[in-house]
């Protein structure tokens, strides 16, 4: 059986400089997958391979028998893939609500003269589509903000809103980019519990970037290890922490055989 | 259901006073151009606002889609349409002259929306100036000397109709799934395409619809002042619907309303200071941008302009306050 979701041999460049290089990912339905690497290893472009934002200059990307490269980001979007930013990438000046019904973008089913004159299947659509997007809200206990300006929700909320709009895309391979950046240790003990839950509630494939540890230990079940774009290990959270080749390319030499903590500094 | 039957009301009220006025001539024929020209400078200001502020780009090129709208509808009623009482003609020609715009505004595009940023304010100012200068060289069309002879089939009733339609229809696309892929598109472009939007295609379509309500206002224009040449249509018409657009707040219609009004009736009250007009606007414009830089109604809107479809359903309050 081939695999549900497979990066083979992919190499991507900027000019002369090589951004990944002979990087392969298999995923199989359900998993929980880390990424992980110092600055500038590599990562965030590996998403922007996948959800087709940069096009991959060598070897294929296939997701459930489909290959991905050279498709536009809306297609792929359609095909099940969603993803967050790093810096967080919500559309600031419109309605929370907003933010999610845009979500639904693809699965709207009426025409643009419908549009333009609200007739037919507009208002059937419209309130179909509101009460979905209201639903998700409710689970991320973020309806009572729904007519807010997204951006003048916390910070916090900002990053629950914006995977809330990656869920509601009906995606089935969730890409998050360093969901836990900028949080503080109980904050992300609660996203490490939300992101379980959303994976059992949507039904998610899960890969993530993260650069604290304690969610990469916590919560993946299988860990891949960047550095100058090449994938250097790969394996379970523990035995990766112990890796010396990944010691190095966090820390440079390692003299004393020093271990990582969770946060990701050195003993 | 309450806001329905109020809204009904007084559009047909206004219906009503549009079709009394010139009727019994409860306004003197000046004060009656003004509104007639109120009522056209609304359709372009919402029109270009789908683009400057919703879509969030920078077109200057509604005077010449205007200018297509206005020759193709006064070329059909001058030289095409048989001079008749039939009531389909003049919305007929008001229609082709939309049309023929917007088949414009796709030409346009197409080349424009290739990349992002200025492209598309440098492409429309070259498109401006090419619509003046194709106009000025047609002989048929009267070059240089503008058509004349052309019937003042715009009355108050039509352009009362044809004003509130365009509002309508806007403000219908503005609340529904392509406008919100064209806000999306204005906020982050690469998440709004993440999220499934077609933004090439999303663009192209707003354009196209701002370029046919341009190109309806034009026609009306046309048949109101019952001469056009390629001068009025220069770049300084453009300047004026960008005020308008401006000053009421952009991603608002309701803004554009508010901004098209107040820039006709400061036109009109101005206008005893001859030359003077042209430093006073302009000041009025520095004096708005410092310290309302988003103009009067900036992304936001009457709350009636929503529909109620658009609302969050909320189920009744049940936790104590």
């Amino acid at each position: 059986m081939k695999p549900w979701f497979q990066a083979n041999n992919v190499g991507h460049h900027f000019g002369g400089l090589s951004a990944i290089s002979g990087f392969n990912l298999e995923l199989r339905s359900g998993e929980l997958v880390g990424l992980i690497g110092p600055n500038g290893a590599g990562k965030t472009t590996v998403f922007n391979l996948i959800t087709g934002v940069y096009r991959a200059a060598e070897g294929s990307i296939r997701f459930q028998g489909r290959e991905l490269t050279g498709l536009t980001p809306w297609i792929i979007s359609g095909l099940g893939i969603a993803r967050t930013f790093q810096n967080i990438r919500i559309f600031k000046q419109l309605s929370v609500l907003d933010n999610v019904r845009i979500a639904h973008y693809r699965r709207t089913h009426y025409s643009l003269a419908e549009a333009l004159l609200h007739l037919g299947r507009y208002r059937r659509e419209e309130r179909r589509l509101t009460r979905a997007a209201m639903e998700i809200l409710r689970l991320l206990h973020l309806e009572s903000y729904a007519d807010e300006t997204a951006d003048s929700l916390p910070y916090g909320l900002q990053r629950r809103l914006e995977i809330g709009r990656a869920l509601a895309t009906g995606a089935s391979l969730l890409l998050l980019d360093e969901p836990a950046a900028g949080m503080n240790p109980s904050e992300v003990g609660q996203l490490m519990e939300f992101i379980g839950w959303i994976r059992g509630q949507f039904n998610l494939t899960i890969l993530l970037i993260e650069h604290q540890m304690r969610l990469v230990t916590g919560i993946c079940e299988r860990v891949l290890v960047l550095d100058f774009g090449v994938t250097i290990a790969e394996g379970r959270p523990n035995e990766i922490q112990n890796n010396p080749q990944v010691l190095e390319a966090y820390l440079g030499q390692a003299e004393d055989g020093g271990q990582m903590t969770d946060d990701g500094r050195q003993t | 259901m309450n806001r329905h039957w109020t809204i009904g009301l007084l559009l047909l009220a206004g219906a009503a006073l549009s079709w009394a006025i010139p009727r019994y001539e409860l306004l003197n024929p000046y004060l009656q151009a003004t509104l007639m020209y109120l009522g056209i400078n609304i359709i372009l200001a919402t029109s270009l606002n789908l683009i400057n502020g919703y879509l969030g780009e920078f077109s200057v090129g509604h005077a010449g889609f205007m200018a297509v709208g206005a020759y193709a509808s006064a070329i059909l009623t001058v030289m095409l349409l048989p001079v008749g009482a039939a009531a389909w003609r003049f919305p007929l020609a008001i229609m082709a002259g939309g049309c023929a715009a917007a088949l414009t505004g796709l030409v346009v595009a197409i080349p424009a929306f290739r990349t992002r940023g200025d492209y598309l304010a440098i492409v429309t100012l070259a498109f401006a100036m090419i619509v003046k200068s194709a106009l000025e060289n047609i002989n048929a069309v009267g070059g240089p000397r503008g058509l004349l002879g052309i019937e003042g089939l715009s009355t108050m009733p039509w352009i009362f109709a044809w004003t509130v339609l365009s509002v309508w229809v806007i403000r219908n696309f503005v609340y529904s799934n392509p406008g919100r892929g064209v806000l999306a598109i204005r906020e982050d472009e690469v998440a709004a395409e993440l999220m499934g939007v077609n933004t090439r295609r999303v663009k192209i379509r707003a354009f196209m619809i701002a370029s046919f309500f341009a190109g309806v206002a034009g026609g009306l224009f046309a048949h109101l002042l019952q001469f056009i040449s390629p001068r009025i249509f220069d770049i300084t018409k453009t300047t004026d619907i960008l005020v308008m657009v401006y000053l009421g707040g952009v991603g608002s219609i309701g803004g554009s309303i508010v901004g098209a009004s107040m820039f006709t009736v400061l036109q009109e009250c101005l206008r005893p200071l001859g030359v003077w007009r042209m430093v006073i606007m302009p000041l009025l414009l520095v004096l708005l941008m410092l310290f309302r830089p988003r103009g009067i109604m900036g992304l936001r809107d009457f709350p009636w302009f929503r529909p109620s479809v658009e609302c969050p359903q909320r189920p009744p309050e049940t936790h104590p306050s």
